[in-house]
Formats: structure tokens, sequence, C-alpha cells
């Protein structure tokens, strides 16, 4: 009793930066930490039929605590593991040139951006979050208008006499790529403009006064300084990209099997939600073990490099 | 003004009535009833009901397994239900609640029942078969005056199917309305649980494989409409609502609908009510007035497929009524089987095979 008086008397002491910093944490912990360390737990349990379509980890019973572990999820992704490396390679491959291209799209875009007038770097900044505003289906839906065989496109290039027949353009890798980079752009353009609207245009300048040329300005000034938007970027659309399950399903032909329709069957054609579960715990050790270590790597080098001694002292 | 207030105080009085006899919250495939049907519910008992919809099955199981869907009446296809009712997820239904069961077709009720085990499980709504949809005209370009357009042998003979790739053929994407009518195709009983005989379905849809445009479910009724794809395998109601899409698009397009002589799996919506329904009385009360003659016969004019209620037949649009894709013959319908409900094991091989048919692999 005494000390929750304490701890109440203590309250006006917490500062309004603590807030702030404590509230996304908790959210951050609450929706983000909790349904993953679920997901966790359920990739360790046994399918069954009822609510929840598992048993329990673990409990208390009539005879008193139980547990009711398994592996078996992890040993029979294993033994069929032929049936998910394939699609996870698919994955991997739409979300690595889905990435490529929109990096190449949003490399110029974010430049130009970035050295528009202050009055025109809203309106085009404006421009390129429109489309977050409708609905992602609504905009794939309207792709599919313009793809199909009777759609714009092909009527319109029937009508010039551009073709002689309607092209087959949907159900194939161009219209997932059109869908995936038309959906990603924007999380790539937006930390590319972050770094490139606060690059010093004096560098630039000086640089061209000391006999520069426009290549050499780039690969020496430009290219090191907008790295981290490069990265951020290609982190922000590879990564939800992997897991796309949508687009591939709404713009791509059956042959096309990936990750998001492999975790679609198994949660609710087989009712497999342990089996799930093991997967995205597997994909997201596989997506996430590479970028951690990535870092750590980094944040060493860059340790030794400001002490200026070597690794093992440490 | 006075006019103003006089109609205020209907709209006060009219939602005071509308939560007198409380809520009822339906959970129901899209597209899938009379446009006024709830609304002359409602209208007739003041209760208040939330009308949400859904396109899979798939969708309604995970969130009725996840519990406490909110839900009082949900219709599930006969397996789905069959296996939330071993899950604890839908109660027993009390057929002395609803005066109207007398209405209900004796021999689609029992062959759902049989299909799940179960006589309580709930009544039959709708129910229909999977069967091929074809574009008239291009077919008789590409196979002539021989095109088996009383087979699946159109769709699942490899030599008919390249000669149809180019205008587009389609599979549903759903192994347990596909794979059963493959088995019967090969000659097999279609309601096997042998595992042995989906893996050589499986090989069957392989050689298919590379002539086809796409394996969905939703997505070939308005391609079929559109004259995108010719040939596809689809439940009955859908063929018909791209048959009747074309028509109102005038675009020359002529969709027919069969049932392959092979056989085919007949499949049975059902009215079925969540163990943890809250207002379980205005359940009984909406499945009661479902069941009336009227009531079901308006529905089946609005959705194009088979009643479970027979006293309906009555006032149903004789076209539906001698429709041998909606209402089978009696020589068609000794070709109908129903699957059973498969085990977990089942379900892991039928779901592989048909994972290694969509992906090509």
């Amino acid at each position: 009793m005494r000390g929750l008086v304490r701890y109440v008397a203590h309250l006006p002491a917490v500062t309004g930066r603590r807030l702030v910093i404590a509230l996304p944490l908790i959210w951050l912990a609450v929706f983000f930490f909790l349904p993953l360390v679920e997901t966790l737990q359920v990739s360790f349990t046994t399918p069954r039929r009822g609510i929840p379509p598992y048993a329990p980890l673990w409990g208390f019973g009539d005879d008193g605590f139980f547990t009711n572990f398994t592996t078996g999820n992890y040993a029979l992704l294993l033994q069929y593991w032929s049936d998910y490396f394939g699609p996870a390679l698919n994955s991997i491959k739409l979300a690595f040139f889905s990435t490529l291209v929109c990096l190449a799209f949003a490399y110029p875009m974010a430049w130009w951006i970035a050295r528009s007038t202050e009055k025109w770097r809203t309106i085009l900044l404006v421009m390129v979050m429109l489309p977050f505003w409708t609905s992602s289906l609504l905009r794939l839906y309207a792709l599919i208008g313009l793809l199909n065989p009777n759609g714009f496109i092909n009527a319109a290039g029937l009508w010039l006499g551009l073709i002689d027949a309607p092209m087959q353009m949907m159900q194939t890798d161009f219209s997932i790529y059109i869908g995936m980079v038309l959906t990603y752009l924007p999380l790539m353009i937006l930390p590319l403009y972050a770094v490139m609207v606060r690059l010093d245009a004096d560098l630039l300048a000086a640089a061209a006064d000391l006999g520069a040329s426009g290549p050499e300005i780039f690969r020496t000034i430009i290219l090191p300084l907008t790295i981290p938007g490069i990265v951020a970027g290609s982190l922000l659309v590879f990564i939800p990209a992997v897991g796309e399950f949508v687009i591939p399903a709404l713009l791509g032909g059956p042959d096309q099997l990936m990750m998001g329709k492999v975790l679609w069957t198994e949660f609710f054609r087989n009712r497999d939600w342990p089996v799930a579960s093991a997967i995205a715990i597997l994909l997201l050790a596989i997506l996430t073990v590479p970028i951690i270590y990535a870092r750590y790597q980094d944040g060493r080098v860059t340790a030794t490099d400001r002490s200026e001694r070597p690794v093992e002292a440490k | 003004m006075k006019k103003t207030l006089l109609l205020t105080m209907i709209g006060v009085l009219a939602s005071g009535a509308a939560y007198a006899d409380g809520k009822l919250n339906i959970y129901n495939w899209s597209d899938y009833i009379a446009e006024d049907t709830i609304a002359n519910f409602k209208a007739e008992t003041g209760i208040d009901v939330t009308y949400d919809v859904y396109d899979s099955n798939e969708v309604l199981e995970a969130k009725m397994s996840a519990g406490s869907s909110g839900y009082d009446l949900v219709v599930p296809t006969a397996d789905f239900l069959a296996r939330g009712r071993q899950s604890g997820v839908y109660a027993d239904m009390d057929y002395s609640r609803i005066a109207n069961v007398k209405n209900q077709n004796s021999q689609v009720q029992a062959l759902a029942n049989k299909q799940m085990q179960d006589e309580k499980a709930g009544l039959v709504y709708m129910w229909g078969t999977t069967g091929i949809a074809y574009n008239e005209k291009k077919i008789a370009e590409r196979l002539g005056e021989k095109a088996p357009t009383d087979s699946w042998g159109l769709i699942l003979d490899p030599a008919n199917a390249a000669k149809l790739a180019d205008c587009g053929v389609a599979i549903l994407d759903a192994p347990t309305d596909v794979l059963p009518n493959v088995i019967a195709y090969l000659g097999q009983p279609g309601d096997t649980t042998d595992a042995k005989l989906f893996e050589d379905a499986g090989a069957v849809l392989n050689k298919v494989r590379p002539h086809l445009r796409y394996i969905h479910s939703s997505q070939s009724i308005n391609d079929m409409a559109n004259g995108d794809i010719c040939a596809a395998i689809m439940w009955s109601g859908d063929a018909f609502q791209a048959a009747a899409r074309a028509e109102e698009a005038k675009n020359g397009h002529v969709i027919n609908y069969y049932i392959p002589s092979e056989g085919t799996n007949m499949w049975f919506d059902m009215m079925a009510i969540p163990a943890d329904a809250k207002n379980v009385d205005n359940a009984y009360r909406f499945i009661d007035y479902m069941m009336r003659a009227d009531v079901a016969a308006n529905n089946v004019n609005y959705v194009w497929y088979a009643s479970g209620n027979e006293a309906a037949e009555a006032k149903i649009d004789p076209e539906i009524l001698a429709h041998p894709g909606i209402y089978p013959s009696t020589e068609t319908r000794k070709n109908l089987f129903v699957t059973p409900v498969y085990d977990a094991a089942l379900d892991r091989v039928v779901n592989r095979v048909w994972s290694r048919f969509t992906s090509g692999s």
C-alpha cells in the first residue's frame, strides 16, 4: 500500500519525453512483438480439430501441469523441402527484381523532386503519395481493366493499327511486375527523397568547379551520400514484397507459386496453423538474420575504425 | 416543419421497434440472397439485421475457428460445416423450432446429412454442381461437330485442351471440387478417399496444365462473359451468371453449361447456427422465414441455384426449373455423387497434389 502511494507520488516525475518514447514502445510490444511470440509458440503445437485448431502448448489439466511441445512442423518442412523451396525462391526473385526496378524508376524521380523549388516539391510529393489514399485493391482492379485482352491498352492498340491481335499481358510476369512496381514505388521514392533533399548543393558546385565530370560527381558524391536512402528504400520494398499475396493472386498466372500462396494453402486449405506458423518463422529468420548480421559487421567495422584497435582486442 | 417533425417521430418509433426485438447477425456468401429478402424480414419482425458476406469457405472457416465471431447464422458448404461440427463451432439445430421445415426437400437434405454423417447440423439452403461452361461459337470453330460437350474430356483430354488453348481454358481453384471429378473422368468412383486415385488425378491435370490460361475461382465469370476464355470448369450458378452477363452485354457470346456424363459432385450450402450465437431465437425466426415457400422461391429466382426447399418449386421461374444444369433430370441425377469429408491426412495429399498442379512443378 505504501509502495503504491510512493509510486503515485512519484508519477508527476514522469516527463512528457518519457511518455512520448513509451507509447510507441508499448504499441510495438503489443501489436508487433506479442503476435510474433504467439506465431513462434503456435509453430511448436500440434494441429487438431477445435477452437483454436491447435492443441495448447502448455496448461493445467487433470494431471496438473502439462506441456505439448513438438518440432514436427519443422520436420515436415524439411521432409517436403522441395515443395517449399521453389516458392520461396520465386518470392525472393520477385521481390529482388521488383526492388531493382523500383530503384531504377525512383532514383531519378526522387532526385528531380528534391531539386525542384519548394512549392513544387510539396505538390510532387503529394502526387507520389496520392495513390495511397485509394484502396490498393481498387488500383489493381483498374490495372486488370487496362491489361485485359479486351482492355484499354489492347483496344487502343488495335484501333491505332499497332497490333493485329490482342496481346496477352494479364497472367504473365509482366503484369505481376507492373502491379508490384506500381504498388511499392512510393516506398522507394520517399526515403530517397529524404536523403537527397538534405544533400548540400554546394558540394556539387564545388566538385564541378574543380573539374569533375557529371558521372564523376555522381559516383564520388551523390551515390555515397544517398546510400542510406537506397538501403532504407530497398528494405521497405523488399521485405513486404517477399510476402506479397494479393498482387500475384490477382495479376499473375498459375505457374508462379509464391510463398504468400503457400502460406495461404497451409492456413486455409490444410487448416494447419502450426505448419503455417513454422513457415512464417523460418521465412522471417531467413530474411532477417542476414540483415542483422550485416548491420552487426557494419557496427564492428565502424567501432574498430574509431578506436583504431584490432577486433580481437575487444 | 410539421412534416419534418412527423417524419422524425416515425423514424424514432421505427428504430425503437427495430431494437425492441433485438438483433441478428448473418454471414452469408456474396450475391446469395434476393435483394429484398432481408428488408422484408426486417419490416415484418422489427429485428435489426446485420448482413455481412464472404466469398470463400476458407475465410468463413478461419473466422469461425478463431472463435467469438459474433454471428448468429452462417451458410457454410456441407463439408466445411461437418468439420466445424467436429470442432464444436456449430450448435445442434432444433428442427422443432422451425415450423416450415416441412417445406424442405427430404431427399436433398438426406444426401447432405449423409455427406456430413450428421442429422442435426443444419438445413440445405441451396445446392449445385460443378461442370463445364463453354463458349458455343469458339468451341465449334476449334473442335467442330465432334466437340465432346457432354464429357470432362472437353478440357481434361490434352488433345482438346491444346486446340482450345488460344481462346482460353480455365479451371476452378478448388481442389475438392475438381479432383473428385477428374477421378470420375478416369472411370473411378468420385467419392473415394484413396490417396492413390488423387495422385492419378493430379497426373491427368498436369498433362493439361500447359494449355491452361489460369486456375482461379471467381475470375472466370467475367472472362467467360467477355469471351476472354472459351471453356472452364465452373460451379453451375457462376456459369449461369456468365451466360446472363453475356446476354445482357449483347456481345454475341453464347455461354452453355453442362453436367458431364461421367458424373460430378453435388455440393450443399447449409444454414447453420454457431455454438456461441447470442441471438439464437432470432436465428430460428430467420431460418423459419427463409423456409417459407414464397421467400425461398424469390431467392432462387434471383441467384439461380437449386433450392433445398421443395414447396418453393411451385413459385420458381419455370425457366429455372426446366434448366437441366440447375434442376438436373432424373437420368443425370443418377451420375451425381457426394464426396465424403476428408481427414487431415487426406487433406494434405489433396492439397499437395493441387499445389504441384497449379505451380506446374
